[in-house]
């Protein structure tokens, strides 16, 4: 058994141990759920310890059989950008399970039900980025959006049951109109090479271009709406204002993730003809969304909305370098999605509390937070600091790569993008200025600062945005052979340098 | 000089068993005791669809197509099919047996000192297990029949007694009786198209069977307006009896009005039996027709999911949205007939059973919803039900998400083969039309769900009664196929995939 198997299945156990535990001791539970996840990120690390840079192509392979009838395959495997995005699911678990200790309290069900879809949760994550069979791939892909779409409904505040169904109707029509795609390209398989859902077997397929755009688009409309790009994304800010912390870091942070890196792993790998002809519409798309999430950030009271709309501003950077097609642009989206990952954790954890104290998520009622505050300010101050991309903290290195990436290429689209740079200063230090500068709003001062579970929770988060920003190198080590391959299967190569430019 | 026919008995035996059984039933209505009957009658029905299940599994190998006078076929799609509805019908059985879901006695007015009286005498009509077996045996000769006329004996044989069945119902008997003589007029209307059909394939092809059909299509020698208009009316009967659009009007009033057992029944066995003979005459006699009723088929089945999902929506009633569920899931499974190749077929056979096993689930479910006048099909009042019964209200869930075609649960794998079938054979927008329907079918089966687990319950809350064994054990029977087919389909798309095969 592969150690990625392995990694899936601590979590999977884990959540049905939790069922064996009693139901009414709350601190138990937490505990065990704690510990468990604790436990998956010692596995990741290990898997990351073995992890060759050296070797292309996919490592830790296990495949077996599953429904033989259409050639599908339990096949998991993983590559550089893989394990970056395993390693930031196994990270952020614990941590948002530490911040958000007692979060569950005030759920529809019990704490326990919290924890089990939590951990569920955590192993689909595990395994969506693992799964090199695409059928496998989507199975998961839509199976995870049923405890997301119970921790918002079940566990959120305000209009949680409505935003929870949104969220879940959007991914669930994504999720369809990629069946259709997957059931395209497994009929063309079917015809070529005999039925298969190998990705990497799909990859040498002969599609022809009015089919391969077809199937292109129902994939990428899927991710999109995952990733959240303009304009699929009216789910987000509903889905972000009811969530829990825990969850919408996991939702924000992890989880669509998945959509930008199937548009790597898939759009580009599987079709990469028709990515040549949507590249185009995409990078006027991602424009769209860099600028369209930078001011409706701007214009946002709520806190939870504010982070919601930096994040499709932030997508549509990742979006950008990717369909820019450069190695640059590639390693940057990767590092990107691990930094904004973070970057969100940080903001939604802060923020979280902010909120919890202050009883209101309006930014208005927040104000000179650092006088009373310090700990949670500064905590709050530097995650902004990471949302704009300050240099020295982790966002620089991967923004800077994708603009450049972008540049070489695109010029006047990197130009566009650099003003959600700009934006970005804008709608961050506003927000900064409003909430923990000036005079101490009323109401505000009698608000506690971070007591130390917080505190132990924020920590390294913080470290590593400051560390990779400083020392990215361990993490584009494992990022760019990954970006080479996808550079390879999409059959492009840098630009060359122009003399006298 | 006469030869004796060429019966097999051997490989009608299954049919017989079951008629054999409900004869013993007429029996028992007469002979034994009123206390004891309707026990009695169970064991007998109970049995008789065992030992016609044991029977079917010792001739599962034998191929023929001469029994009963070469007008029934033994092969592999009816092996699989006739095994799906008997053990269905199983499952269906223990439904009717649970206490107080029909009449007194059928022929009290609704309303009159007779009901009271039989009422308050304890009665119960018992008839209604030989009428399940009657049906049972038309529903298995159904999809196996390959003439017209055996068909139509077939579909007379199945129908007549849900007809009767669907008015028997204990409480809300006038719409019971209502939805009775709805269906009943509908369908005779119906069966009188199926004849009509039937005589214009005749006189286009001069034979009744399907084969000589096939052979007269192939050999192009009749005139093609028969065989069109044939082909239509034939089909005008068949779609009725699966509930296709525009024929589906009755699904929801009659659903609605029977007994909620045989609603459960109907939905899950008379799709198999109908969509079994559709299947058998659309790709035995029909196939190398397939330029005229193809588009004819592909237009319906699309129209048949979009109708159903979206009228599904606005229903208030739980048995009506199961019934226009239903309507759409006919719409999917007529994408199986378009695809026309044997993956189509195979995927057909596992989409009819995960759905048929979710169905009866789902109706199982339902008789255990009620207050004190009996069961509450309003789903106003089924608010909330996740926090008093949370396993049950889980199930109900689990099937639903299952229709909906959520993976690991049956009904997704259904639903991916089905559609890979179409896709294979070319019909593309079938597919894209099946998808984007699928997404709004979803809707409402998610409304369902949030009005179940996410919406604060009202103070007149309905009670779930405590599960008779026999209602736990389908439920439970159900929820666990649900899911091992969604998370291992190979036990059954294995099986499907080897009986997959029409005998011409």
């Amino acid at each position: 058994m592969s150690l990625v198997t392995i990694l899936e299945l601590v979590p999977l156990i884990g959540a049905g141990l939790l069922f064996a535990l009693p139901k009414g001791n709350t601190k138990l539970i937490k505990q065990s759920a704690f510990a468990l996840s604790l436990a998956t990120l010692i596995v990741s690390l290990l898997i990351a310890y073995r992890f060759k840079t050296n070797v292309s192509g996919m490592q830790f392979v296990e495949s077996h059989s599953w429904i033989s009838n259409f050639g599908i395959r339990y096949a998991v495997g993983i590559d550089g950008m893989a394990l970056v995005l395993i390693l930031l699911t196994t990270i952020l678990t614990p941590i948002v399970l530490l911040a958000g200790w007692n979060e569950a309290e005030t759920g529809r069900w019990s704490v326990r039900t919290f924890y089990v879809l939590m951990l569920i949760l955590e192993s689909s994550m595990i395994g969506v980025f693992a799964a090199t069979d695409v059928f496998l791939f989507y199975v998961i892909f839509e199976a995870m959006l049923i405890p997301v779409y119970l921790l918002i409904g079940g566990y959120g505040r305000g209009e949680r049951s409505a935003a929870a169904m949104k969220f879940l109707l959007y991914s669930l029509l994504g999720g369809l109109l990629m069946l259709a795609a997957v059931i395209g390209i497994y009929i063309i398989s079917t015809n070529q090479i005999g039925g298969t859902f190998d990705t990497a077997k799909l990859a040498t397929l002969q599609i022809d271009s009015g089919t391969e755009d077809f199937l292109f688009l129902g994939f990428f409309i899927a991710f999109a709406i995952k990733a959240p790009l303009w304009p699929f994304h009216t789910w987000l800010p509903g889905a972000a204002k009811s969530a829990t912390p825990a969850t919408s870091v996991l939702l924000l942070g992890v989880l669509d993730k998945v959509g930008t890196y199937g548009m790597i792993r898939f759009c580009i790998t599987l079709f990469p003809h028709a990515t040549k002809t949507f590249t185009p519409v995409i990078i006027v798309l991602s424009l769209i969304s860099i600028l369209y999430g930078a001011f409706l950030a701007i214009g946002q009271r709520d806190i939870n909305g504010l982070i919601a709309f930096t994040s499709i501003s932030h997508f549509g950077f990742i979006v950008l370098g990717i369909f820019a097609l450069t190695s640059q642009g590639l390693s940057g989206a990767t590092l990107y999605m691990v930094n904004h990952g973070f970057s969100t954790a940080a903001l939604f954890l802060v923020a979280g509390w902010m909120v919890a104290r202050r009883d209101s998520s309006q930014i208005a009622d927040f104000g000179g937070l650092q006088r009373v505050t310090p700990v949670m300010a500064w905590s709050f101050f530097i995650a902004g600091m990471s949302a704009l991309a300050l240099p020295g903290i982790s966002s620089f290195v991967s923004e800077f790569l994708v603009l450049v990436g972008t540049f070489t290429k695109y010029p006047v689209a990197a130009i566009v993008g650099t003003t959600g740079i700009v934006l970005a200063a804008l709608y961050v230090l506003i927000t900064v200025q409003r909430s923990l500068h000036g005079p101490t709003t009323a109401g505000n001062e009698n608000l506690t600062d971070l007591n130390l579970r917080e505190k132990i929770a924020i920590a390294p988060v913080i470290a590593i945005l400051v560390v990779m920003g400083f020392f990215p190198k361990p993490v584009l080590h494992w990022i760019n052979p990954s970006s080479a391959a996808t550079m390879q299967a999409a059959g492009v190569s840098d630009p060359l340098p122009k003399a006298g430019k | 000089m006469l030869t004796s026919p060429n019966l097999t008995y051997q490989l009608l035996a299954p049919i017989l068993i079951i008629l054999g059984g409900a004869l013993i039933g007429v029996a028992v209505e007469a002979f034994v005791r009123k206390g004891l009957r309707a026990r009695v009658q169970l064991t007998v029905a109970l049995l008789a669809v065992i030992a016609a299940f044991v029977q079917l599994i010792r001739i599962r190998d034998q191929r023929s197509t001469s029994a009963a006078i070469a007008s029934f076929s033994f092969d592999g799609a009816t092996v699989f099919m006739q095994g799906a509805i008997l053990v269905l019908a199983f499952f269906a059985l223990l439904l009717i047996s649970d206490r107080g879901n029909f009449v007194a006695q059928a022929s009290a007015i609704p309303g009159s000192e007779d009901e009271q009286i039989s009422i308050s005498s304890g009665k119960s009509q018992t008839e209604v297990f030989p009428l399940t077996l009657f049906a049972i045996s038309g529903m298995m000769l159904f999809p196996a029949a390959t003439d017209l006329i055996t068909l139509f004996v077939a579909l007379e044989v199945l129908s007549l007694p849900l007809y009767l069945m669907a008015g028997l119902s204990r409480r809300r008997r006038l719409l019971s009786q209502e939805a009775a003589l709805k269906y009943f007029l509908l369908g005779a209307y119906s069966s009188a198209f199926f004849l009509f059909g039937s005589a214009f394939l005749y006189g286009y092809s001069g034979s009744l069977s399907l084969n000589g059909i096939a052979d007269a299509i192939a050999g192009n020698s009749g005139n093609d307006i028969f065989l069109l208009i044939g082909t239509i009316f034939l089909m005008v009967g068949l779609l009725f009896k699966i509930g296709a659009v525009p024929f589906h009007s009755w699904t929801p009033d009659v659903y609605q009005g029977a007994p909620t057992p045989i609603t459960g029944f109907m939905a899950a066995c008379t799709k198999i039996a109908a969509l079994g003979a559709m299947l058998r005459i659309f790709y035995v006699a029909l196939a190398g027709d397939q330029i005229q009723w193809r588009p004819i088929v592909t237009v319906i089945s699309i129209v048949t999911m979009l109708v159903g999902a979206i009228a599904a929506i606005s229903q208030r009633d739980v048995k009506r949205t199961l019934a226009f569920s239903s309507i759409a899931h006919a719409g999917f499974l007529l994408t199986g007939i378009v695809a026309l190749n044997q993956s189509g077929l195979k995927a057909s056979l596992f989409y009819l059973v995960a759905y048929g096993f979710a169905t009866l689930g789902a109706f199982a479910i339902v008789t255990l919803v009620r207050d004190s006048s009996g069961e509450v099909t309003d789903m106003n009042r089924w608010v909330g039900l996740g926090k008093k019964s949370p396993l049950i209200a889980g199930a109900f869930c689990l099937f639903l998400l299952s229709f909906g075609g959520i993976p690991l649960t049956s009904g997704f794998i259904a639903k991916f083969s089905i559609f890979t079938a179409a896709y294979e054979s070319g019909n593309i927008s079938v597919v894209v039309f099946g998808v984007l329907t699928s997404a709004i079918a979803l809707f409402f089966y998610l409304r369902v769900i949030v009005m179940l687990f996410f919406t604060e319950p009202k103070s007149d809350v309905v009670t779930v009664s405590v599960p008779s064994p026999q209602v736990s054990f389908v439920v439970a029977a159900s929820v666990i196929v649900t899911i091992v087919l969604g998370v291992y389909p190979s036990l059954l798309l294995n099986s499907a995939q080897s009986f997959a095969s029409f005998l011409r």
